[in-house]
């Protein structure tokens, strides 16, 4: 540490002496490096450049990719899923099955593919290049990191070829019967699932402390925290809220190994298991409902919050108009990121726990709804007066918004302790949150990487594919989730593996079921074509210009594109405004990057940032 | 053009479908319409802000659409907007959260005159007590489970001999009479869910919850599960049956006290430790 102090004593020397040389004019001052530049870790072998990168791009496209192909698997599983609901006639599916898949599907999507996406993929592609560093701060542990995020993967995986198979407890893995002998997979699978969800966030809080402190203290200078795109403050604030979340997890999955393998009974009270007695006694089911929402709705931020602040630049982008009210819109992201430990209990209104608390977790519920109202105001209020392109990321951008503001609106429903009531435990929940934390940041990653495609690959992603994979995804999944809100009011349950001979519900519901179905498939297959987009536009695609988004933000003004591993060659940026400078009066150009010195744009009438 | 009438059409496509779809609840046959209520204000205050916001969307999408001789507006922030927006939307989320916790309040606060029916569920399936005479239901320990005492009850107690046990799948409630349900589960989580009914609450082994309501109409309705508990979650379902007062006491007529399921039983040892103890 002592080491270090040194260090930086040193650098703000060097400065002092660089400024009495006075070769820039005044205007474009910037403060002083606090830190000397990073020295890098030069890789020397095949191994060491592909397999075991340090370099954080490469880091972030080997998670992407890791957890795509996850992803893709639970796609699978959920055509096989939708497949059962709409024909049960025929017996497609075990009861078992469709359990096991129905966990699979949804812990596999939200943690393996959208967590690890954003924050390992987009983090570590982002955070160096946008906030002006060489790399992330500790390179090595950020390799450790992605390992254990595939030994995580591979661990999960193996619950499939495990006696019993994978768990069928429910993405939420409630106790007495994720390890009780009513649930599939109660005695292998899902030790493997906890063993695996303990590696997972022993991996992200390598990552996750890279991120932070990267964000914290690598940044170039000039760029202050005020200065910062909004893709990292999402990430960051994100990564935030990861660390503080993820343990309540890891205790919670610690506990119930023990209690499935020692026999200990945190959350086993005394219990008859299909009609035999078991020795657990005294333990709390509700007490894990607690642990795991403590995760799991800080979890839904951790999603949400980098896909506002990806989408916040995509919109600013492609409509070449700044983003309206910056700082509000910080501000939003963190406080939605405080707020969102306050709210946990919103889903366990009905667990039994004391209904008294219904009244504290349904207004502080309602309170976080304001925030992000706020935000979705100032993203239409950014294409207001725009010059609006309606390029691919901004068609994903466009989409974000629709399904946001759906899946959003009906969490008013849900977070409002008394409507509550009829709908928890329906489909409508179902619908709800895959709008809102499914389909909503889904699309903002596709809109990302039609983005930065070119930032990694040096060539376009093809627009006339990505255009119809747009219209299938969009338009596709709304209808999906759109109608599956009306089955939620019949009543129809959540984790049913069939319902048809209720006699409450009409047939009609369950021809909906299959044309619920049938769109499932089809915006399923419409991911082969951006697969196929994906990797054939690295070779086939049309050469990118440098920046070809005109882009203001830092990660486009690298000497290269692609960038080299250390990004900015000799000297690093200097950062002289925040990333949002478009359209400003009296610029030449319409956009103005972040490393533009004021005296190269005399004459623009910028406000100070 | 495309995609503003995209989303033009998405919109009015959204709304369309709200009022003609043939999904929509089932009668209420409980006091709990006011749900209901909360529902529809919810659909009104949330359905404006969804209709306007596309709109805005749409409009901007298809005014705004890029040229390449003009510039944006150059407007980083708005103040007054802001706040406004801020205010706005705190006034209209508290609109929708004052009346969800007045309902809340009485759905958790059990009137007085409310009768005590107990719902029992297990891997997979469920059955009922009754308080019996003396209103008052007898306490249960898992320990005392057994093929003679299926529900549990501690033999010590004198307050569950008279308890009316209901081994079926059905239950009779009465109608316009306030009922408590208290909810046991001997093993995993369960929820005793009557989609007409409205309420829910999830069963959790090792404490008693419970709910109220009084079913406002005559009729049969199906009981289902609504927590996940395990491979035969899907097929736990029951009955439930409201009844005028006459045929209510026909039905419970027919059901027998824990004393009498006792006596029925070949061992009657527990019966006798009963007798002997007190």
């Amino acid at each position: 540490m002592s080491d270090e102090q040194d260090h930086k004593l040193e650098a703000k020397s060097d400065y002092v002496a660089d400024a009495s040389s006075v070769s820039t004019p005044d205007i474009d001052a910037v403060p002083a490096a606090e830190l000397p530049d990073q020295e890098l870790y030069h890789s020397h072998s095949w191994w060491t450049t592909y397999v075991f990168s340090q370099d954080a791009k490469y880091i972030g496209i080997q998670y992407a990719l890791t957890a795509i192909g996850t992803g893709l698997l639970g796609l699978v599983l959920s055509w096989l899923m939708r497949i059962q609901l709409a024909f049960p006639g025929l017996g497609w599916l075990e009861p078992s099955s469709y359990y096991q898949f129905v966990t699979m599907h949804g812990m596999i999507m939200v943690v393996y593919l959208l967590t690890a996406l954003f924050l390992g993929g987009f983090g570590n592609l982002l955070i160096p290049l946008m906030c002006g560093a060489r790399d992330m701060a500790f390179p090595y542990v950020n390799m450790l990191s992605y390992w254990a995020f595939v030994v995580a993967v591979l661990v999960l995986l193996a619950s499939f070829f495990v006696p019993g198979g994978p768990t069928g407890a429910g993405w939420t893995l409630y106790p007495p019967q994720a390890i009780t002998a009513g649930t599939p997979g109660y005695n292998g699978g899902i030790i493997l699932m906890l063993i695996s969800l303990i590696l997972f966030v022993a991996g992200f809080t390598m990552g996750g402390l890279n991120y932070i402190i990267t964000v914290l203290q690598l940044r170039a200078r000039g760029m202050t925290l005020m200065r910062m795109p909004l893709t990292i403050w999402g990430i960051f604030t994100a990564t935030v809220l990861a660390m503080f979340a993820f343990p309540a997890l890891l205790v919670g999955c610690l506990m119930m190994t023990l209690d499935s393998l020692l026999g200990t009974s945190f959350f086993m009270p005394a219990m008859v298991s299909l009609g035999e007695k078991l020795t657990h006694e005294g333990g709390s089911p509700i007490l894990f409902q607690h642990l795991f929402w403590f995760f799991g709705h800080p979890e839904v931020y951790i999603v949400a919050l980098p896909a506002f602040g990806i989408v916040s630049d995509l919109l600013s982008v492609h409509s070449r108009k700044t983003i309206f009210g910056y700082r509000m819109m910080v501000w939003a992201i963190v406080g939605i990121g405080a707020l969102s430990f306050f709210v946990w209990a919103h889903h366990m209104y009905v667990s039994g726990m004391n209904p008294w608390f219904g009244f504290f977790f349904a207004t502080t519920t309602l309170i976080i709804a304001v925030p992000t109202a706020i935000k979705v105001y100032n993203w239409i209020l950014t294409l207001w007066r725009g010059n609006i392109q309606l390029s691919l990321p901004m068609l994903f951008s466009l989409g974000f918004i629709v399904t946001f503001l759906n899946g959003g609106l009906t969490g008013l429903f849900l977070g409002n302790v008394t409507v509550d009531v009829p709908l928890s435990d329906t489909y409508f929940v179902v619908a709800h949150f895959h709008m809102v934390m499914g389909i909503a940041p889904i699309l903002v990653i596709f809109g990302a990487i039609y983005h930065w495609y070119p930032l990694i690959t040096g060539r376009m992603m093809d627009e006339t594919l990505g255009k119809i994979h747009f219209w299938i995804t969009f338009l596709g999944s709304y209808a999906i989730y759109f109608p599956m809100h009306y089955q939620g009011f019949v009543g129809v349950p959540r984790r049913y593996f069939e319902i048809y001979d209720s006699p409450y519900i009409d047939t009609s519901t369950l021809l909906l079921n299959k044309f619920i179905t049938i769109a499932v498939l089809i915006v399923g297959a419409a991911q082969l074509l951006f697969l196929y987009n994906l990797f054939a536009s690295a070779r086939l695609g049309k050469k990118s210009e440098k920046n070809p988004w005109k882009a203001n933000s830092l990660e486009w003004q690298t000497p290269q594109m692609p960038p080299e591993h250390g990004n900015w060659g000799k000297e690093l940026p200097k950062v002289y405004r925040w990333p949002y400078d478009f359209s400003v009066p009296g610029a030449k150009e319409d956009y103005i990057p972040q490393n533009q010195p004021p005296s190269e744009i005399i004459g623009a009438k910028v406000e100070k940032t | 053009m495309i995609v503003a009438l995209s989303i033009f059409l998405i919109t009015i496509g959204s709304i369309a479908f709200h009022f003609w779809s043939p999904w929509w609840w089932t009668e209420v046959a409980s006091n709990w319409g006011n749900m209901d209520d909360t529902i529809l204000l919810t659909f009104w205050i949330t359905g404006a802000v969804f209709v306007a916001i596309c709109f805005f969307v749409a409009y901007c999408v298809w005014k705004y659409s890029y040229k390449k001789d003009r510039r944006a507006e150059y407007k980083p922030e708005d103040k007054k907007l802001e706040s406004r927006l801020t205010w706005a939307t705190a006034i209209g989320v508290a609109a929708l959260l004052a009346p969800g916790l007045v309902v809340w309040n009485q759905y958790v606060t059990v009137p007085e005159n409310a009768y005590k029916v107990e719902v029992f569920a297990y891997q997979w399936g469920w059955k009922y007590r009754l308080p019996g005479e003396d209103n008052i239901l007898g306490k249960t320990d898992i320990k005392y489970i057994s093929d003679e005492n299926p529900f549990g009850l501690i033999l010590e107690d004198p307050n569950g001999k008279d308890d009316l046990l209901v081994d079926e799948q059905e239950l009779h409630v009465l109608k316009d009479r306030p009922v408590k349900f208290e909810l046991r589960t001997i093993d995993v989580l369960h929820n005793f869910y009557v989609p007409q009914f409205r309420g829910k609450m999830d069963m959790v082994p090792g404490i008693v919850t419970y709910y109220w309501l009084t079913p406002t109409r005559v009729g049969d309705f199906e009981v289902l599960c609504a927590e996940y508990c395990g491979t035969g979650h899907y097929a736990m379902r029951g009955r439930v049956i409201v009844d005028e007062e006459k045929d209510y006491k026909k039905w419970e007529a027919k059901q027998i006290t824990f004393e009498k399921m006792l006596a029925k039983s070949k061992k009657n040892d527990n019966l006798q430790l009963v007798k002997k103890e007190k």
